[in-house]
This record gives structure tokens, sequence and C-alpha cells, in this order.
């Protein structure tokens, strides 16, 4: 068990205890407290015995860049929300519903993530399937399956997640 | 001093019912959408505005009634909870549905108001 | 304004069981269900705001996350006809490689 894992298993137990503290409002009682740190304690431990004690578990290194992508990306549902609400409240409704296939996706898992979750996040698009190199998109409205939309989204999110395509350096520093 | 905390307070509730009225509207307007809509793929995209727009919306409005309090926490771990399941399962219905080999209807759709609809070509 | 909101989620909650009770295929009956569930958390939400007792937060919060299993496990149980799948056994990304570089 090396530094790397006790640092991400340590990271877990402040979450658990964060959590545990909003969700309970305990904040006085020794013997509650001393609860709650126990079961805190004991799901780090069920994950350490899960075998998923990896990078995964602690995310935090990314959160400046996501905190940056979530104004965006809240812009986008938005905007695309009042485009939806509009058509299907209309009286005489025309849709042109779109089959489309987004290629040029994110190199890592996490980016890869961001992006599909982004796609089905903005009302109109649903990402359907998920390949090695492809992600089957549905459209509502044909005017929503702009390529540049999907590659300016695509960059967005694999900044977000750390992942810079043109330098790979300066994603690394933040 | 008393009177701007007065305008204030209600800034701060009249803020809170444009919110909860507004995220009402949109959970309407995606449940029409989801009765309205002419088959499967389509329904996803109006029940994704009430996931999305409208729950945030309600969310953010009784936020604001609560105030800074534990309540407040609470209410935005729901709408953290519902923000990550919520696409998680719509692509988990949308993926079953296609490996499922059901049809998108493509093409133009046409519903007008004396109710006769055309579309579905392919 | 509280109460009005309270009634316009019911409002959209009884158009959703309208497309439970008609929805022609299974997927419209699972969407319909995953979406009443939501709705269901945010009126959760705004009704205990609405009697004044905020413990109907705590129940939201513990509705949203049973929903988001539920529509998992339903979805599930209709693809493999069975629950007690391994993770290990479906298909994922990486064996799918795997047994094409063997063939």
């Amino acid at each position: 068990m090396g530094a790397a894992k006790i640092a991400i298993a340590v990271s877990l137990l402040i979450t658990m205890g964060v959590l545990w503290l909003a969700l309970s409002g305990h904040f006085h009682d020794p013997l509650l407290l001393g609860f709650g740190l126990f079961s805190a304690a004991f799901c780090v431990f069920l994950a350490w015995r899960l075998h998923i004690l990896d990078a995964e578990t602690s995310p935090y290194h990314h959160i400046i860049s996501l905190l940056v992508y979530l104004p965006w990306l809240m812009g986008e549902i938005i905007k695309t929300n009042i485009i939806v609400v509009r058509t299907v409240l209309s009286p005489d409704m025309i849709l042109t519903p779109r089959l489309v296939r987004v290629k040029h996706l994110p190199r890592t898992d996490l980016a890869r993530t961001i992006f599909a979750n982004s796609i089905t996040l903005t009302p109109g698009t649903v990402s359907i399937d998920m390949d090695a190199d492809e992600i089957i998109v549905h459209a509502l409205l044909k005017e929503m399956v702009n390529p540049a939309d999907f590659a300016n989204m695509a960059a967005r999110s694999a900044r977000a997640a750390g992942e810079n395509p043109i330098t790979t350096d300066e994603g690394k520093a933040s | 001093m008393s009177t701007v905390l007065e305008i204030l307070h209600i800034a701060r509730f009249g803020l809170a019912g444009v919110f909860l009225l507004g995220g009402g509207f949109f959970v309407l307007a995606g449940a029409i959408g989801v009765l309205r809509l002419p088959d499967f793929y389509t329904r996803l995209h109006a029940a994704g505005v009430t996931d999305t727009m409208g729950s945030t919306l309600i969310l953010l409005g009784l936020m604001l009634i609560a105030g800074f309090t534990l309540l407040s926490v609470k209410l935005a771990l729901v709408g953290l909870f519902l923000f990550l399941t919520s696409p998680t399962a719509t692509h988990a219905v949308a993926n079953a549905a296609h490996k499922a080999k059901l049809k998108p209807l493509l093409g133009t759709y046409r519903q007008t108001r004396k109710g006769d609809n055309e579309g579905g070509s392919q | 304004m509280i109460f009005a909101t309270t009634l316009m989620l019911m409002g959209a909650m009884t158009l959703m069981l309208a497309r439970l009770l008609r929805g022609p295929e299974l997927y419209d009956r699972v969407l319909a269900v995953n979406s009443f569930g939501t709705k269901t958390v945010l009126f959760l939400c705004v009704f205990s705001f609405l009697i004044g007792r905020p413990d109907g937060v705590d129940i939201a919060l513990l509705y949203a996350l049973m929903n988001f299993i539920g529509t998992i496990a339903i979805l599930k149980f209709f693809r493999y006809r069975a629950l007690d799948v391994a993770l290990s056994r479906m298909p994922s990304r990486n064996t799918r490689k795997k047994a094409g570089a063997k063939s």
C-alpha cells in the first residue's frame, strides 16, 4: 500500500466525514460524532476491500477545470431547453429527428464520460450508444447536429478533464 | 437600515417565487412533451427538460427560501445527485432501446392543429 | 407560490402516469417511471417546505438514489432476464477488444 493510496484513502475519509456531518447535523455530541467517524472509516475499509481505491475515487485534482466548464454547460443547457420547450408547446409541432455519429472523441475515459454526459444533459441531443471511436447521438431538430458544436463541446470537456489536445504541458498546471 | 433589509427580504422571496414557478413551468412543459411527442427517442428529449432545468430552478428557489442553513446543503446534494444520475439513467434507457433494435422515427414529422399527422419518412 | 408549484408538480405527475399507462413500448414505460421518480423527488422537497417540516428533504435524497438504482435494475433485468449477472461477464470495451484480437 503506497503513499498515493493512503492519500486517496484519507481524502475519501474526509469526504465521507463531511457528508456525514452535512446529512446528520450533529456537531456537538461526542458519542454520535464517534459513530459517524466509525461509519466513514468503515466505508473506506469496504472500498479498500473492493479494490476500488484508485485515482477515480478522489477526482479532486480536476476540480478547478470542472468549475470552469460548469457555467458554460449551464448556459448551453438553458439555451437548448428554451428551444425544446418552444418546439414542444407550439401548436404546429414540426420535428426533424436525426441520428448522427460523432467522431473525434477525447482520449481519456474521464473526458469521454464528461462529453457523453454533456450531450445527454443538453435537451435535444441524447447519446444513445458509445463505441471505441464514436458516439451515436439522437437529435430532436436538425439544427442541433452541427458538427462544429460537437467539436467545440468535445474540446471543452477534454480541457475540463485536464487533458489538453494542443499543448500537453498546460493542462497539468491547474 | 431596516428598509434596506426589508427590500432585500422581499427581493429574496420574490426571486424564490419566480424560480419556483419557472421550475414548475418547465416540469409541466416536459410532461406535456412526453405525452405529445410521437416516438420513444423524441420523448427522451422532453424528459430531459424536466431533469435539468425544472429540478435546478425548483431546488434553487427552495434554497433561497431556506437561506444559509444545513437544509440548503441537503437541497444542493439532492440537486447534485439528480444532476449526476439523470443523464446516466436517460442514456441507459436509450441504449437499452437501441440494443433492442427499436427503430427511431427519422425525417420530418408534422403535427398540425387539426390532429392529422404526417411524417416518418426515412 | 409554494402551493402553486406543488399543484404544477402534481399535474405533471398525472401526465406522466398517463404516458405510463399508454406507452406502447416497454422503454416508454421505463422512461415514464424514471421521470415520475424525478418529479416525486422534487415534490417531496417542495411539499416538506409547504407543511413546514424539512425532514422530507432527507427522504427526497434517499428517493433520488433509489429511483436511479431501480431504473438500472429494471433495464438490467429486461436485458439479461436475470439480476445475478456478474459485472465481469457483461461485455465491456476491454473484453470486446480482447475478443477482437483473438479472432
